[in-house]
């Protein structure tokens, strides 16, 4: 039975004393503190195809570290001060890490780990800490296994392929190859694939599975190899007008582009990408966030970077507008129907009550430039577009969020 | 006799047909200014200047028109007489939108990306100050006797009020989400700065930099998401405030009184910046998605014309004479 709240006054009480523990320890004279930690959760990933792509040591990081300079700007105007804490630690060591950090009177943590881990850490927290997950896309934490404590700045998985599917759509490209990859992950994205096809109107025409049989990422005859292999892979396909990769991993999609056996634009998890984030992204003033991160990080802004971003943006805009540093009352205002967070991606973003999702514009990428942002105009919603993607109020299956 | 005289010269200029005034447009994309006729409403010029150009700003006589070219990190001078760019002045990294003090000089510069306000010394061409505001300083508002400079902070989300004389803030006030564009009342008594992310405009009292009033905005079938107020202008009478809503493409007509809104007028894609004529007769808007400038008949809030312009119009004014 998974911990999680049952009142609002224990939480509240719990967050009071916790954080007048903190304030202690802090000279008289000193500003409001709000303690943020990031934990990251570094498990067995497979190297990336494309070693443009290889995870920079400070990834996740490098974003908090930007929100928390920009919070404290407007702290220094405020009387408030944003202090960071980060950890990068295996899995069996997720929990303890995460204890160290409350230990310290942190209450706001920012999350990249998988979904069970994501899970773990947020039972584990309880009353104790708010939950950012900044990486896990699984449909199930904002559904069966969603949580009091436990918010997501991390589209899901559902929001990325409903935001996919409305580009396509709209181009009247509705006859989709799907390849999925084997891995777990990758039948969950295949199936979400199919149900944005029924969601939007679009028809899975062919399904076919890339077996990840092992292997080293790098081999130096490499590319003749997948010239060879993967048009025969793709050959005699029901007719389509794409070829969506669902390939969480990184393990074929990426050699998908031009090996095709017809000529068919590659989406997915290669070619046009959902995601929350891009290097290339000019829009909504977003140049100044890439150069200030860029002047910061000697690097490109990448989407973990993002959300991480995003969440203490969202602790740091609690505090502002609530004019307070209690874990409750910040809490409660960016799960509030008041908070509007800028994200530079156009519209005003906020959690969505049923299951801690933050409802955000997805940008649709492809190599360095921003192809589309959805949701696309013509579809429409009775409270806003943005809930176009993913699961709405009516379909959640998530009982443990509100309440 | 001086009555007589008054009574004359008002009746002359009533006889006279309007005044010919010189629009200028910067073109973001274009990397141009696009000149037009407030009489003809036609395109009379187009003048190459530098990267990315966004704010433009006219010095009072109406002989240089200050152009922040962003992307080369300067302000450009145009000589407008000869339509040529005469100089260039230290801005600071990537500026945006600047203001002009009463008098002509200094020019207040918002460094987006430095998180500063820069002020200059437009005849010396020389940095007077840099003064450390809130992240992504953007607008820029002067109150009307100069004496207080007011910038707005798009992610700090504040307007942040400075004295002109010591180049300090001395109060900040919390608006809604990205805080675009900040204007004083020409009886300096109201501040309204507009919330692009937050979709409203706030009235602030700038004796004590209290919140008098938000205004939000409702247009039947416009998503609340595409409403998002930008430019502000104030008829000189300060009995209308317009205000130019972006993606929503409207122009917002409210009461300078009340501050209820009287009316929302259809104009071009993605409206950003306004500017009247001296003789309130016309307000320009610019539309950066449509690549045009939509003129409004001011007396009868009514939009007469749409002119083709470069690409990206971003920002407007209008000559003095």
């Amino acid at each position: 039975m998974p911990e999680h709240l049952t009142s609002p006054a224990r939480f509240a009480a719990a967050a009071t004393l916790a954080l007048a523990a903190t304030l202690v320890a802090l000279p008289a004279a000193a500003a409001e503190v709000v303690a943020i930690g990031v934990l990251r959760v570094d498990g067995d990933r497979p190297l990336p195809i494309s070693r443009l792509d290889l995870p920079p040591a400070d990834l996740g990081f490098a974003g908090a570290t930007l929100a928390v300079a920009d919070n404290n700007t407007t702290g220094s105007f405020m009387g408030q001060e944003f202090t960071l804490a980060t950890a990068a630690v295996p899995p069996d060591q997720a929990v303890a890490a995460l204890e160290a950090m409350i230990g310290k009177g942190v209450h706001f943590v920012v999350t990249l780990a998988d979904a069970d881990t994501t899970l773990k850490l947020a039972d584990a927290a309880g009353d104790r800490a708010l939950i950012l997950n900044a990486l896990a896309p699984d449909d199930r934490l904002r559904g069966e296994d969603c949580r009091r404590n436990l918010l997501h700045l991390a589209p899901s998985r559902a929001m990325l392929t409903d935001a996919l599917a409305q580009f396509l759509v709209l181009k009247r490209w509705d006859k989709w190859f799907l390849i999925e990859g084997s891995h777990p992950e990758d039948k969950l994205l295949a199936t979400d694939y199919k149900a944005s096809a029924r969601k939007f109107g679009a028809k899975v025409v062919e399904e076919r599975v890339f077996e990840d049989t092992g292997g080293a990422r790098r081999t130096d005859s490499g590319t003749v190899q997948v010239q060879a292999q993967m048009p025969v892979f793709t050959q005699s396909a029901a007719e389509h007008d794409v070829v969506m990769a669902a390939d969480e991993n990184q393990v074929f999609a990426a050699h998908l582009p031009y090996h095709t056996w017809e000529p068919r634009p590659v989406v997915g998890s290669a070619g046009l990408r959902p995601t929350t984030w891009h290097p290339a992204m000019e829009a909504w003033g977003s140049t100044q966030l890439q150069t200030r991160f860029e002047k910061q990080s000697t690097r490109f802004m990448r989407p973990e970077d993002y959300n991480a971003w995003m969440a203490i943006r969202a602790v740091g805009e609690g505090a502002t507008r609530s004019r307070s540093a209690d874990f409750a009352t910040i809490t409660g205002y960016i799960e509030g129907p008041d908070l509007k967070l800028g994200v530079f991606k156009g519209d005003a973003v906020s959690f969505r009550d049923w299951d801690g999702q933050l409802r955000q514009p997805i940008l649709l990428a492809a190599d360095n430039v921003v192809v589309s942002v959805s949701p696309q105009d013509p579809f429409v919603h009775q409270v806003t577009p943005l809930d176009t993607l993913g699961t709405d109020r009516p379909e959640t299956t998530c009982k443990n969020h509100s309440g | 006799m001086r009555q007589l005289l008054l009574a004359a010269a008002s009746l002359a200029a009533l006889a006279a047909p309007a005044g010919a005034y010189t629009v200028y447009v910067s073109n973001e994309r274009g990397n141009s200014i696009t000149v037009l006729d407030s009489d003809t409403l036609k395109v009379t010029d187009t003048i190459p200047v530098g990267q990315r150009p966004r704010g433009i700003t006219l010095s009072p006589d109406g002989k240089r028109l200050y152009v922040l070219t962003s992307d080369d990190d300067h302000v450009e001078v145009l000589d407008t007489a000869t339509k040529t760019v005469t100089g260039t002045l230290p801005s600071g990294p990537d500026p945006e939108l600047g203001v002009l003090h009463p008098s002509g000089n200094p020019l207040y510069v918002a460094n987006e990306d430095d998180n500063l306000v820069t002020a200059i010394d437009v005849d010396k061409g020389t940095v007077i100050s840099e003064i450390p505001v809130g992240v992504e300083p953007e607008g820029m508002g002067i109150s009307p006797d100069g004496k207080v400079l007011v910038n707005t902070s798009e992610t700090t989300n504040m307007a942040h009020f400075i004295d002109t004389t010591t180049h300090q803030i001395f109060a900040n006030v919390l608006v809604d989400q990205r805080p675009r564009f900040a204007q004083f009342t020409n009886d300096g008594k109201y501040l309204y700065v507009s919330a692009e992310i937050g979709g409203t405009v706030t009235v602030i009292d700038p004796t004590n930099q209290e919140v008098l009033k938000t205004i939000g905005f409702d247009i039947p079938g416009v998503p609340h998401e595409a409403i998002q107020p930008v430019g502000i202008r104030v008829t000189k009478d300060d009995s209308k405030v317009y205000v130019a809503l972006g993606p929503a493409n409207r122009v917002a007509v409210i009461d300078g009184k009340t501050w209820e809104v009287k009316d929302y007028l259809l104009v071009g894609q993605r409206v950003w910046q306004l500017a009247f004529t001296p003789d309130e007769k016309y307000l320009f808007t610019t539309n950066g998605i449509s690549n045009d400038v939509s003129v409004i008949d001011v007396a009868r809030d009514k939009v007469i014309k749409s002119i083709q312009v470069g690409q990206q119009p971003w920002g407007v004014q209008v000559s003095p004479d």
